[in-house]
């Protein structure tokens, strides 16, 4: 049984663009080996934090929605937890309401949350 | 000088409600850090239901939401003065 999932996650603000894209590219890559359907993915970019984690005050945000089978959202996280320039994820199971939401939100049907500007 | 109390007058307070219901949220994306910062104090504490109005259902969801944008440092665990 499929379900949908989405999954925040921050990487240091210590990469480079290039090497943030990698990373990025290589949890993508993950999903997809373990028979994942993504939806979506974005980057919101370098963001400030509310708080500082691992004494950095600001991250690379990114989102990616898919959809897959639960076994695979403990490999994945076990995959996340082992690299280091992940600050922090946050896996989400959708529900009904929250699909609905987010292909709302895709379409830009409603405004979006103000993306901050990028710091340096 | 009475010992009674003065009558308070009741009916021109407004009526509390519940802003999911009435608007038809299903879904309070814990994301959005504008949306959330109506359900939390100065010091980023989440307020109760009884100040806002909200109902179980979406009291629950709110503080669901609130905890998950904590994590992801879209909101702070602790701050001051966050309005």
């Amino acid at each position: 049984m499929m379900k949908n999932y989405e999954i925040v996650f921050i990487l240091t603000p210590v990469l480079s663009e290039e090497q943030m894209k990698d990373t990025v590219q290589k949890f993508i890559k993950i999903l997809k080996d373990g028979d994942a359907k993504i939806i979506n993915e974005e980057q919101w970019g370098l963001k400030k934090l509310a708080y500082p984690i691992q004494h950095k005050s600001t991250g690379f945000y990114n989102l990616v929605e898919f959809e897959a089978n639960p076994e695979l959202i403990a490999k994945v996280e076990t995959e996340f937890r082992r690299d280091e320039k992940v600050m922090r994820f946050l896996t989400v199971a959708l529900d009904k309401h929250a699909v609905i939401y987010n292909e709302r939100r895709r379409g830009g049907a409603f405004n979006k949350p103000k993306k901050e500007e990028p710091v340096a | 000088m009475t010992l009674q109390n003065e009558p308070i007058n009741r009916n021109n307070t407004t009526k509390k409600y519940c802003r999911f219901k009435k608007n038809g949220i299903k879904y309070i994306d814990y994301k959005d850090p504008n949306f959330l910062l109506k359900f939390v104090n100065e010091q980023g504490k989440i307020l109760p239901r009884r100040l806002t109005g909200t109902s179980v259902k979406y009291q629950k969801k709110v503080s669901q939401a609130i905890k998950r944008a904590r994590h992801i440092a879209v909101l702070p665990y602790q701050g001051d003065s966050l309005k």
